[in-house]
């Protein structure tokens, strides 16, 4: 009878909802892994789906291995964080941007293994984080077929090239494209380990951080990012380090634009 | 949290419908529509390649001969190259004689696989591009259009064609090999009939696709294929073309494409801000034009980027 009693408890427990899962709001996009990514990116901080956070991805994933992503989180107030995450992904989230004093933009490309959710989440100043995004098919293996760039063999030729421009936007803000030539390899190709940019940054000319960037695998080959930096007149500096430790750099000065303002 | 069974279960079952629902291919029906003496149409759908439309997205052609039938560009299956072979056999009382493939692109290639290898006939550049993505092809098309595919593998063309005049079943043929839309882009002119079948050099209402395409060559296609003394020309995509409107529609788009998405990385736009670009009211009438623009922001815009933007 005790027994069955304990059975019953232990049974009532395991039953019982996990209490961060009972506060997560329902996934309108009704993904396998919504509540999984919450709890593990979130702990049991408010999430709320909100379109203030814009999520523009093309209607089709014509390259698997190269989706651009861009995420406007302009609408909202002091964002802290920004990550741009793929449900499905074997390597789920691609950047986690810290915009110290830059815009709550951010626009890169990211590999895509299979359909899945692409989503940004917003992390605001008042601890609560602002989801969004939507569903996107794509043919399989772009983590897990070798960068184009392994086949040709020239990598190791261009390793951390970087190519480069930035448009003063007007006031006080400039925005920043960069590209670096890299594998970034995902650890999932036969015989190739994990190898990949792990952290962008942007300083002003004074020295002061305007943009913090955190790199994963799961970021296209060839990384490209734009920022929108709180900075009129440069120059610029870009710094990144890879998963090797290797560092690279490159200096912009903003060149007079408006075309680009958005 | 630890990825439990009872997680997945409860994910699993939270599926929408649809996503767990068995969907089935139901039957090609090509129709054949008379354009000139002894050649007929057969138009595909004037949009991307989707499970409703079974991959019958590109146009064929038939030509009577007394050989038997001509099929310029089989089909996306083995199921389409048979319902296009039925219905060149319907509209000739002949059997199909000789298969022309105008470039590797799967709308227009797989479906040879209903067909004997050696009357498929195609350029030497098409072969090799077959060998070297056919099997990457056929299975992002088992990915997209599933039960439609059932039974298709890669067939290589065993027919070389060249550049200059071919006789088959005593009708006389001018074969073009070039490239632009792809490495090898055959065009056929039937002498008879003044009929330009222009494969994918040009499209017609429908906004041109660019996965393969070196735009200089493309251009300098487009240039011979309109001194191309012609009556009527059949594109690749989209509607007969009676009046030679696609041939400088189809260059339109392509110049439009290269201006605006090298504007677009010396503005500091990005991909999908690219993808994005306002589509001039000129190109309104073309079908799939968004979509297109996407897909070619993707194919062409790494490269310009790698060109414009100074090295740091």
């Amino acid at each position: 009878m005790i027994r069955k009693k304990i059975l019953l408890a232990l049974i009532a427990t395991l039953a019982a909802p996990v209490p961060a899962a009972f506060a997560l709001p329902a996934d309108p996009l009704k993904s396998p892994m919504w509540e999984y990514h919450a709890e593990r990116l979130f702990g049991g901080a408010t999430v709320r789906f909100d379109p203030a956070v814009k999520v523009e991805i093309p209607e089709i994933a014509e390259n698997q291995r190269v989706f651009p992503v861009t995420v406007d989180a302009r609408a909202l107030p002091q964002v802290k964080r920004i990550l741009i995450f793929a449900d499905l992904n074997p390597i789920p989230v691609a950047v986690d941007y810290a915009p110290r004093a830059a815009a709550p933009f951010l626009a890169t490309r990211i590999k895509l293994d299979q359909r899945t959710p692409v989503r940004a989440a917003v992390l605001t100043a008042d601890g609560v984080w602002h989801v969004s995004g939507n569903w996107i098919d794509a043919a399989g293996g772009g983590c897990s077929a070798p960068p184009v760039s392994r086949v040709k063999g020239d990598w190791a030729d261009h390793l951390g090239e970087m190519h480069g421009a930035a448009w003063a936007l007007g006031g006080t803000q400039t925005r920043l494209r960069v590209t670096l030539r890299h594998p970034m390899d995902t650890g999932l190709v036969e015989n190739i380990a994990a190898y990949n940019i792990e952290r962008v940054t942007v300083t002003s000319s004074a020295g002061t951080p305007l943009a913090d960037l955190q790199v994963f695998g799961a970021v296209a080959e060839d990384p490209a990012f734009t920022f929108i930096v709180d900075d009129a007149k440069g120059p610029l500096t870009v710094a990144a380090r890879d998963s090797s430790g290797l560092e690279f750099d490159g200096v912009v000065t903003p060149r007079s634009a408006t075309l680009a303002a958005r | 949290m630890n990825l439990t069974r009872r997680s997945l279960i409860g994910a699993a079952l939270a599926l929408p419908v649809a996503a767990r629902a068995e969907t089935f291919a139901g039957a090609y029906a090509p129709k054949a529509e008379p354009v000139a003496e002894g050649v007929w149409m057969v138009r595909g759908a004037d949009a991307p390649i989707l499970f409703d439309n079974g991959g019958m997205i590109a146009n064929s052609a038939i030509i009577a001969t007394d050989a038997g039938a001509v099929l310029f560009d089989p089909g996306v299956s083995l199921e389409h190259g048979k319902a296009l072979g039925a219905l060149a056999q319907a509209v000739t009382g002949k059997a199909v004689g000789r298969v022309y493939v105008s470039h590797l692109h799967p709308d227009h290639a797989l479906g040879a696989a209903a067909f004997d290898p050696a009357i498929v006939h195609a350029l030497p550049a098409t072969r090799a591009d077959l060998e070297r993505d056919g099997e990457g092809f056929s299975d992002a098309m088992y990915r997209l259009l599933s039960d439609w595919m059932k039974g298709t593998h890669v067939v290589l063309p065993l027919g070389d064609v060249a550049e200059g005049e071919a006789l088959f079943g005593g009708r006389r043929f001018r074969l073009f090999a070039m490239q632009g839309h792809s490495a090898g882009d055959l065009a056929l002119l039937d002498e008879a009939t003044g009929t330009l079948l222009a494969g994918d050099l040009v499209f017609h209402d429908r906004a041109p696709s660019t996965p393969h395409a070196d735009l200089v060559k493309w251009r300098a296609a487009l240039d011979r294929l309109t001194a191309v003394q012609h009556r009527l020309l059949l594109p690749g995509h989209g509607p007969l073309d009676r009046d030679g409107g696609a041939i400088a529609q189809t260059r339109d788009w392509l110049d439009w494409l290269e201006a605006a998405l090298t504007q677009a990385v010396s503005d500091g736009l990005d991909m999908t801000e690219a993808g994005e670009l306002p589509i001039p009211a000129r190109f309104a009438g073309l079908k799939a034009a968004r979509y297109e623009l996407q897909r070619s922001v993707s194919h062409l815009y790494p490269g310009l980027e790698a060109r414009l933007l100074p090295r740091l």
